[in-house]
């Protein structure tokens, strides 16, 4: 058990070291593309929406921007670090050591949430250049900011374990990701959308995730913010476990 | 007490390709222990199980008593590795990378750092503590893989051919090195293609050919098995060709060199005498291979290659 807690800290340290270490590339990026986000559709284009659900434009899409920016961000420091260390081969000192699957799932996960707590407070500190925020829940902002980073950082530590090649990375991301986060109402409220596009989206778990970071800043959700909340952990479960399995498999890292 | 226990072990890949054909061998705590074999001959996979990074087909495997299907963690604690192919973290510190796999093995970070150092040190990178592994030339990261195989202290160290493109240099403090630590009580098993150091390093070797152990014994009564050894004499004047010698077979493989081929009851007496008195001075000599290089050929019936 001692082992296992000294070589779960080994392990988390020197993933959230890696975050710190790299800050150019881990931390600036998405500063500078929420930056953009903010300009372009909060002052210019937001300026023209006018009020969404009740709020400036600016106001309500910086909840959702926020969590964009944790949910690429903490999918890609997992799914980078871990298929490095495959490609390079050093997943090897991991696997010969004692540390159990267990340690190893909780070591990448904290990296992961590590950037996605990180990014979440240069996005929050940008916003608040462009507009107040006031966050209602602060507690629950924490909450859903760690679980959702949880929940992508999981899912890009699957997305490595099975990765062959640089493509393998490249493809969730760009086909999967990208347009499940546009689609999950970081810019408008599903209720604008018709009927079938609205029923259609609810099956979109970062709908729920998005909503949950919304209502907990500014108090307005499209969905249950219980069944938001719930899905998230049952999505953290699911995929916590699954990446254990998996380990202990050795799909992906053992002949 | 046995530091490794193999029985039966199999290992057929996907590809249908069969590495380990049912493979028995025992390595007693002290050994230092060769395990040699042309390039495929299951060598690297044989490694690959006892460390849990290959998963066996079939078999058992008993570290320090520790049944891997049972025991895993603890058999794992009781393992040092460097392996063939280079798989350090490239971007990260050397220093880092020791005081990080210390951790992983449970060691608290302050004794981490501590061992880092004496390792380094040791395998005299000290230096280089603060240079990233990217930097560091061949024959270096070849001895951080060593330094980090040790920081865990394993009373089993496993070395899949560690002076694999490294200098003579580094080769032989790597040797003394080895030495030490077996002298000092961890027992080593080591897979090489360079048979003269498993001759000179190793006290037991077993071969392994296509997957089966075709020879397990003592280094000493494994080199009495050998039958035959050549030799080259380089002589003082060049001759037309090889001179003939009763009980030997001989031949010019230039003017000024004669190949003999000396069976074990033999001696070489005999083929010095009658150089003599033909007037052939000899001025030095030399085994064409290594012996334990002949009995390999011998029994493999192929070369020796340059990675598996």
């Amino acid at each position: 058990m001692r082992i296992q807690l000294i070589g779960t800290i080994a392990l988390v340290r020197k993933e959230t070291g890696r975050v710190l270490r790299i800050w150019v590339q881990t931390l600036i990026p998405p500063g500078i593309t929420m930056s953009l986000y903010f300009i372009i559709f909060g002052t210019l284009i937001g300026k023209r929406i006018g009020e969404m659900e009740g709020f400036p434009y600016m106001e309500y899409i910086a909840p959702g921007l926020v969590m964009m920016s944790v949910i690429t961000n903490s999918y890609g420091n997992v799914v980078g670090s871990f298929f490095n260390a495959k490609i390079q081969g050093h997943i090897e000192e991991l696997l010969v050591s004692p540390l159990s699957e267990v340690s190893i799932v909780i070591g990448y996960l904290a990296g992961g949430i590590i950037r996605g707590l990180a990014v979440a407070t240069v996005v929050t500190f940008i916003a608040l250049f462009f507009t107040q925020i006031n966050i209602k829940h602060p507690l629950m902002t924490l909450f859903v900011i760690i679980m959702t980073a949880g929940v992508f950082s999981l899912a890009g530590l699957i997305n490595a374990i099975f990765a062959k090649k640089f493509d393998d990375i490249a493809v969730i991301p760009s086909f999967v990701l990208a347009p499940l986060t546009y689609l999950g109402g970081v810019f408008y409220t599903v209720s604008l959308l018709p009927e079938f596009w609205q029923t259609l989206s609810r099956f979109n778990p970062i709908l729920y995730m998005i909503n949950s970071m919304r209502y907990s800043v500014i108090g307005i959700s499209d969905v249950s913010i219980q069944n938001a909340l719930m899905m998230i952990v049952v999505f953290f479960i699911l995929l916590f476990s699954s990446a254990v399995i998996l380990l202990k498999k050795g799909i992906g890292i053992r002949q | 007490m046995h530091a490794l226990s193999i029985k039966d072990l199999s290992k057929k890949y996907k590809s249908g390709v069969e590495a380990l054909k049912s493979v028995s061998f025992d390595v007693q705590e002290g050994d230092f222990f060769a395990l040699l074999g042309p390039n495929g001959a299951g060598k690297t996979t044989a490694i690959g199980i006892i460390t849990s990074l290959v998963n066996k087909s079939s078999g058992s495997i008993e570290v320090f008593g520790h049944d891997l299907d049972k025991e895993l963690a603890k058999a794992k604690s009781c393992i040092g590795v460097v392996p063939q192919e280079v798989n350090l973290n490239l971007f990260d510190y050397n220093f880092n990378i020791l005081v990080n796999q210390a951790g992983f093995y449970g060691i608290p970070r302050s004794e981490g750092k501590k061992r880092a150092e004496q390792y380094l040190k040791q395998m005299q990178l000290w230096q280089k503590r603060k240079t990233n592994a990217r930097s560091l030339s061949g024959g270096m990261k070849r001895r951080l893989m060593v330094a980090r195989a040790l920081v865990n202290r394993p009373k089993l160290l496993l070395l899949d051919e560690p002076t694999a493109g490294v200098d003579i240099e580094t080769r032989r403090m790597m040797w003394d090195f080895l030495r030490d630590l077996n002298a000092n009580g961890t027992t080593i098993i080591l897979t090489t293609h360079y048979l003269e150091e498993a001759e000179q390093l190793c006290n037991k070797v077993a071969i392994i050919d296509e997957g089966k152990i075709i020879e397990n014994d003592s280094m000493h009564n494994v080199l009495k098995k050998l039958k035959t050894e050549v030799f080259i004499l380089n002589t003082e004047k060049p001759l037309d060709k090889a001179p003939e010698i009763d009980g030997y077979t001989t031949a010019l493989k230039s003017p000024q060199e004669i190949e003999i081929t000396v069976s074990q009851e033999q001696g070489v007496n005999d083929a010095f005498s009658t150089l003599q008195t033909s007037g052939v001075k000899v001025l030095s000599m030399r085994n064409k291979n290594s012996r334990l290089e002949e009995l390999f050929l011998d029994l493999t019936k192929g070369q020796p290659g340059e990675g598996e």
